[in-house]
């Protein structure tokens, strides 16, 4: 290491890998070994740096050159340009889309600049199998100081005054969900981590894992000193094969060091983690549903309280956090609880991370404090709306939470806020639509999500949600009525006041916030039997604009079903009768004389 | 205890799942583990390997069903020799996910869950791989497809030879 000049960083992220980061690796080090300066530039394989959009990434240390988008093949010009003469590959920087300029360090990028990054630190900077790496960035230094500086009681109150509120969704107070598993006496406790992401849209909890596992390890280390257990498992989801192996990787390196197994670093504190897998239910997220997984059943929720804290995992006092409440955790010792309460809002402590996604310009994963506002992250962080169509909805919490709109987007995020408005934080999934979103579907594909994944338990979720989408679904297909809209307000609200868990009592979020932002979409689907965002097909109707129409009978010649007619040089008609909907006549019309509407 | 009813192939299989089991210093609470390492070995997990599960962990087939049904992970049906998977996440969701899926089925012929009848492809849809920045994402066994449009499914199809 010490004969080290430069460092190559290329993303390893599942996104990244999918456009070849690996053969980008290998093509590198062959390079490199070309030019014979495999002593002074090390390739290393990491973390997903965020910039998805962008992806594959390559970074250069020192001097933090940025490079994106970047091919296997471009590993020869890389190397040969950079690494052996000292000049940048201008045509693989990133390209400022305002100034139109390249910009090599990440920094100066607006992606990059409003970014705050704690649960991230490492994600991007560190290779993630090596745990020496994580070392040399003060890894495990948090849990060697509560274990000889702190007791277990210090260790809740640190935790507590930070502030720090659960990421998974509802925002409990971490430092309270600790302190209620110590009370409670037991021969064993349990540490859970919560890594069954199953919004869609959300990849945080993933990335981490994948870019960081050790920050998990080392912080579910300090909660089982802090409530007394001796056990951790990670709950992880059986599609994510990278985070396994890395996290899999990162327990038998801990082990090997020390820093899992009996008398870490010479105390007479003892832990040791363990992996089992989730078999893809989303509501297997809620604690008490995730538990019961754990213990190989089906994954139902059961009534609270019993707390976890009481009865968790085989009816032992467990405490349950996520992946990125955890990630926080060993910051908030190595920084001090006062560092950390100053970021944020007075009831959001420290930052939080998104998954920005959908109709923006940079997809991407994100972290910013907390307190920043929707209208920093997508037009800054995000770059605006892609192709310049017009921002409509922001959808935040997945199917648990709601659509926000133009006039929230100076709220400053936090928990609270988020609820105020009629959606939630969720684990952070933050999709951007455009206009040509049509928020009665947005619904009803959420919708269509929680009915299929109701366990089934309670009566309201499992037959609510099937009702909701069923409505939904005559709606967008032009079979609704003023009924129908009232009828969805109304299970809306008995699911909300009657299901059993966070999954059922949050699913009519969608519904809920869609109708009461685009009340006239829903209505001008049921009353005029029109679709304003032009999405649902059944409720499409084509019209040739005679003014336009020259009269050339491409479009007659065109359309499978015989359902244009006209004179030649004469506008034509469109029979609505015979009209299926193709779009075939729009397509070919040369003058642009076909409207759908 | 392999059953006598199957030939050789499914034997050894079955004794792959048998020793497993048997290595696990308590079967308590193990079901899901067992039953991923059944769907790792078989490729599905049929009624027969379900009772045969129940059988060695000594609980009722019903509550193996149970398990089996509730999950999306674990199939009862074989997959094809190429299993497709259409993201159907909400960021591919809002860039097309829905048309290439519906593209999908007209081509092969077979609606979501399903299998060619020659074995070749299965079709399914799943819940975000993590690579919305490249939405809207197919995956065909491991390997993941980005920015798929209705149009382009049929490049796709041809890799798979």
């Amino acid at each position: 290491m010490a004969d080290t000049k430069m460092h190559v960083l290329v993303c390893g992220g599942t996104g990244c890998l999918s456009s070849n980061s690996s053969d980008i690796v290998d093509n590198l080090i062959a390079e490199i070994k070309a030019a014979g300066m495999e002593d002074e530039v090390k390739v290393l394989k990491t973390g997903c740096f965020g910039f998805c959009e962008k992806g594959p990434i390559v970074k250069i240390l020192p001097d933090n050159t940025f490079y994106t988008q970047v091919k296997p093949e471009d590993a020869k010009e890389i190397v040969a340009e950079h690494i052996v003469k000292g000049r940048k590959v201008e045509r693989l920087l990133y390209m400022d889309p305002e100034k139109e300029q390249h910009i090599s360090d990440a920094k100066h990028m607006d992606f990059y600049k409003k970014q705050m990054r704690v649960a991230l630190r490492n994600c991007g900077f560190i290779d993630p199998d090596n745990i020496e790496e994580y070392i040399g960035r003060d890894g495990y230094q948090a849990l060697a100081k509560c274990l000889t500086e702190f007791t277990p009681e210090q260790v809740i109150e640190e935790v507590k005054k930070s502030g720090l509120r659960g990421r998974g969704g509802a925002g409990f107070p971490t430092g309270l969900k600790w302190q209620l598993a110590r009370a409670n006496d037991a021969d064993q406790k349990y540490v859970v981590c919560n890594a069954d992401e199953g919004d869609p849209g959300a990849f945080m909890d993933r990335s981490i894992l994948e870019g960081d596992p050790h920050s998990i390890v080392e912080a579910m280390a300090i909660c089982g000193y802090a409530i007394g257990a001796s056990q951790g498992r990670v709950y992880i989801r059986a599609e994510y094969p990278l985070a396994i192996k890395r996290l899999e990787n990162a327990i038998s390196s801990a082990r090997e060091y020390g820093l899992l197994g009996d008398n870490i670093l010479g105390s007479d504190f003892s832990f040791d983690i363990e992996i089992t897998f989730g078999a893809g239910a989303f509501v297997c997220g809620e604690e008490t549903a995730l538990l019961r997984s754990m213990e190989g059943n089906r994954g139902e929720p059961t009534t609270k309280p019993p707390f976890p804290a009481e009865h968790g995992y085989w009816n032992k006092p467990t405490n349950v956090n996520n992946v990125e409440t955890f990630a926080n955790v060993p910051v908030i010792f190595l920084k001090g609880a006062d560092w950390f309460n100053k970021i944020g809002t007075e009831k959001s402590k420290g930052t939080k991370v998104f998954a920005l996604a959908g109709k923006i310009n940079n997809v991407g994963l994100i972290e910013v404090p907390m307190g920043t506002t929707l209208r920093e992250v997508i037009y800054d962080i995000g770059g605006g709306i892609k192709n310049g169509k017009k921002f409509k909805a922001v959808q935040t919490g997945g199917p648990s939470g709601g659509c926000l709109t133009e006039k929230d987007l100076d709220t400053p995020i936090d928990f609270d806020n988020l609820v105020a408005r009629g959606s939630m934080m969720g684990s952070g999934g933050m999709i951007v639509m455009d206009e040509d979103d049509c928020m009665p579907s947005v619904a009803r594909f959420y919708l269509e999500f929680t009915e299929e994944e109701s366990c089934g338990k309670c009566t309201p979720c499992r037959i609510g949600t099937k009702r909701l989408s069923e409505l939904l679904k005559d709606i967008t297909q032009g079979k609704g009525t003023e009924e129908h809209v009232k009828e969805l307000k109304r299970i809306s609200q008995v699911i909300k006041d009657t299901a059993l868990c966070g999954l059922g009592q949050t699913a009519p979020n969608p519904v809920l916030s869609t109708l009461a932002a685009f009340e006239d979409e829903y209505m001008a689907h049921v009353k005029e039997g029109r679709c304003p965002a032009g999405k649902c097909t059944a409720l499409l109707k084509f019209f040739i604009e005679a003014d336009k129409c020259k009269g050339c009978t491409l479009c007659a010649r065109n359309c499978p079903v015989g359902a244009i007619s006209g004179e030649v040089r004469k506008p034509h008609a469109i029979d609505q009768e015979k009209c299926i909907k193709c779009g075939a006549c729009m397509d070919r019309c040369k003058f642009g004389a076909i409207v759908k509407h | 205890m392999a059953c006598n009813c199957c030939n050789g192939e499914d034997k050894e299989k079955y004794a792959e799942l048998e020793a497993f089991i048997e290595s696990l210093p308590t079967t308590k609470g193990e079901l899901i583990r067992v039953l991923h390492r059944a769907q790792g070995i078989f490729g599905y997990l049929p009624r027969e390997v379900q009772v045969y599960v129940a059988k060695k962990l000594n609980i009722p087939v019903s509550k193996v069903y149970g398990v089996v049904s509730f999950y999306s992970y674990f199939t009862m049906k074989p997959k094809g020799k190429y299993d497709i998977s259409v993201c159907m996440g909400t960021a591919c969701y809002v860039r097309g996910a829905e048309r290439v899926l519906e593209a999908l089925t007209k081509k092969l012929g077979i609606g979501t869950g399903e299998t060619t009848m020659d074995g070749k492809f299965s079709l399914r849809s799943l819940r975000c791989v993590g690579a919305c920045g490249l939405a809207p994402v197919v995956m065909i066994g491991d390997k993941v497809y980005g920015r798929v449009t209705p149009e382009s499914i049929d490049d796709i199809l041809n890799e798979c030879e």
